[in-house]
């Protein structure tokens, strides 16, 4: 056998072609490492334990029923929806109830304005006197559409599964450019393929990643929300569910391509973390921002339309309502333009440093080439 | 053929290569020698189009090369390197379609080159799992996988052994055989001695000489003779238009000024008895080598 059994026809990749070859090692090799399934695994049972503790902790406030001993007549409070009412003879048999644990509290003829008594075992049942209590009526003029609380879980859900898949990707993307520096298999691969195919496929690999761990996520909200019968909450959430998968996308690609040219920069895994910090800020500010003033409203709307924390920001206005129906859609051009120039910027660090080893190359000098 | 021409390449102030021509032929195997930093990878990384030179031209069969041609060459780069954790087999697929080989051929050149290369075995195994002499063997086979109609090969033997040395020669002649020009870079002359067709020797960034392996003897030729006698070859001192240069009892290395003083020493010799040898002195090419570089 020689070499010239095996010679090939070959013809030249186009640019798409070269692009998802490289692309699809990356998500086939990602694929494999198990450091990533675990990862995605564990940020997924993350998600739907919070759902679930969610519905639990929502089921155990609002409906768990308060048993009481009533002496007399019953029937009016038996109509009060959280209450267990068993009916007895005398206040003597209603405190043996208690004593026992029975009920939780006896309601007893009293002499008071209310003509009643609670009798309780140690300590005042706050939700019963507030229940039996009249209340006067209130209005508010600027309700809140959501539950603040909820609002700020919200917000922390966009923030901790945006920063999340950002950092785990991103890194990922920066080991990926400078694991072939280090091995100069890139030598290889920019004798057979332009720099920007190599760079266009790792972002293309990665962001499809990052997007299918994001829709999983999502799904598996969605999913969590119906089976939890928290279906109400769902309604309120789903259009900023789905803003927030669009504005990951686009934003991600931003991320990666800046990941990717920073990475380039340096030839040791060792040196990635002085090379990507500061675009691991751009990552982590938004973060802390969602976490500090999740209920301020100029600092979401600011951040609904700086491209790294759009992602974040536009969806959680989506969620609260302050977003008028136009403006993710701006946003989402503001986004999409910086990534352009980002991209653009990015690709010719990329193709100046790859070739580059030792120490770290300047980014003015990558971009003078 | 392959042709560099006036390739110059600066880094500040720096000159890395200095109008850098010299010639490839077609079927023929050249070795690329120089000291460290003379401009040996340089020079590769510049033809393979992964270096762009500041002036000067690579052409093949007379046209200045595009990305298109690049696609076909083989490259195998200086520093060693394939993804460690991609599987041998399933690498050089990848490379063979990144060089626009359609995925049934690039599996078939896979299988091929891994028999040939003696790697058949280890085809499943992650490359960080190989050792050192299959790593760089898996890295000969990823420079080869497309069938390139040029290979470019920075220091193909370092790391070696001789069996591998032989395998590994023995693909490279057949490469060239098919009319395909081969350069490649070495340390070790004594392998590009025996292998090489032509050599290009380069030093601080410039070509010193280049041509057939032939034609740098006979450049670089001296008029120096061996001579081993039965008896004592002391005579030899003083015989007219010769210098000794060694001696040693019967043994005697000289230069002669012409080749009529150097037969006078073979007819004096015959007289004075039996001659076992009397030969001129080639000199090997790490002689050469020395000499043309300083």
């Amino acid at each position: 056998m020689t070499i010239a059994d095996t010679r090939a026809h070959t013809r030249a990749n186009t640019f798409a072609q070269s692009a998802m070859l490289v692309a699809d090692r990356e998500v086939r090799m990602r694929l494999r490492s198990k450091a990533f399934i675990v990862s995605s695994a564990i940020l997924l049972l993350a998600v739907i334990a919070s759902i679930v503790a969610g519905s639990i902790f929502g089921a155990s406030a609002s409906s768990a029923m308060t048993r009481v001993a009533v002496v007399g007549d019953g029937a009016a409070l038996a109509q009060v929806a959280s209450l267990e009412v068993t009916t007895v003879g005398s206040v003597d048999e209603a405190e043996r109830l208690v004593r026992a644990g029975d009920v939780e509290a006896a309601i007893v003829p009293g002499d008071g304005p209310t003509g009643i008594r609670i009798v309780a075992l140690d300590e005042a049942p706050g939700d019963l006197v507030q229940l039996l209590s009249a209340s006067p009526e209130v209005t508010l003029l600027e309700p809140n559409d959501q539950n603040a609380g909820l609002a700020y879980l919200v917000g922390l859900g966009f923030g901790i599964v945006f920063f999340m898949a950002a950092t785990l990707f991103g890194t990922t993307i920066a080991q990926s450019v400078v694991e072939e520096k280090s091995t100069r298999v890139v030598e290889i691969l920019m004798s057979a393929i332009s720099a920007r195919a190599l760079l266009a496929g790792k972002v293309i690999g990665n962001t499809l990643l990052a997007f299918g761990q994001i829709v999983l996520i999502a799904a598996a909200a969605i999913v969590g929300l119906v089976v939890t019968r928290q279906d109400a909450l769902l309604g309120d959430l789903g259009p900023s569910i789905v803003w927030f998968v669009v504005f990951f996308a686009v934003g991600f690609v931003l991320l990666a391509a800046l990941f990717a040219s920073a990475a380039a920069l340096v030839s040791r895994q060792e040196d990635i973390g002085s090379v990507t910090t500061p675009v691991m800020m751009l990552v982590m500010i938004p973060y802390f921002l969602i976490v500090f003033a999740w209920d301020n409203d100029l600092v979401l709307t600011i951040m609904s339309y700086v491209p790294f924390s759009a992602p974040i920001g536009m969806p959680m206005r989506v969620y609260l309502g302050t977003a008028e129906w136009w403006e993710p859609l701006l946003s989402l051009i503001v986004i999409l333009a910086t990534t352009v120039v980002v991209v653009l910027f990015g690709s010719k660090i990329y193709a100046n440093s790859l070739l580059r080893t030792g120490a770290r190359v300047k980014v003015l000098e990558a971009l003078r080439g | 053929m392959l042709q560099i021409d006036g390739v110059t390449k600066r880094y500040g102030d720096r000159t890395a290569l200095d109008a850098v021509s010299f010639e490839v032929g077609d079927g023929r195997l050249t070795g690329f020698v120089g000291g460290n930093g003379a401009g040996k990878t340089t020079t590769m990384r510049i033809i393979l189009g992964v270096l762009s030179a500041d002036s000067g031209v690579v052409r093949l069969g007379g046209s200045a090369l595009g990305p298109d041609d690049r696609r076909r060459f083989g490259y195998m780069p200086e520093e060693r390197g394939l993804y460690a954790k991609m599987k041998v087999a399933e690498q050089l697929v990848y490379l063979a379609r990144l060089h626009g080989v359609s995925r049934r051929d690039a599996e078939a050149n896979t299988t091929d080159l891994l028999e040939r290369l003696e790697l058949a075995e280890r085809r499943d195994d992650t490359v960080e799992s190989l050792s050192l002499g299959n790593q760089q063997r898996a890295q000969i086979a990823a420079a080869l996988v497309h069938s390139p109609e040029v290979l470019i090969l920075d220091e193909p033997f370092s790391g070696l052994d001789p069996m591998a040395v032989e395998t590994v020669l023995g693909v490279l002649h057949d490469v060239a055989k098919q009319g395909a020009p081969v350069l490649f870079s070495s340390h070790q002359l004594d392998v590009v001695e025996r292998l090489c067709d032509d050599v290009v020797v380069i030093a601080h960034g410039q070509i010193r000489a280049s041509g057939s392996k032939q034609k740098l003897q006979d450049d670089n030729a001296v008029r120096q003779f061996e001579l081993l006698v039965a008896s004592d070859a002391a005579w030899v001192r003083e015989m007219p238009g010769v210098t000794v240069l060694d001696f040693d009892g019967g043994y005697a290395l000289f230069e002669a000024d012409d080749d009529e003083a150097a037969q006078g020493v073979l007819r004096r010799a015959l007289r004075q008895g039996a001659v076992a040898s009397f030969a001129p002195r080639h000199r090997s090419l790490t002689e050469i080598f020395t000499e043309v570089v300083k």
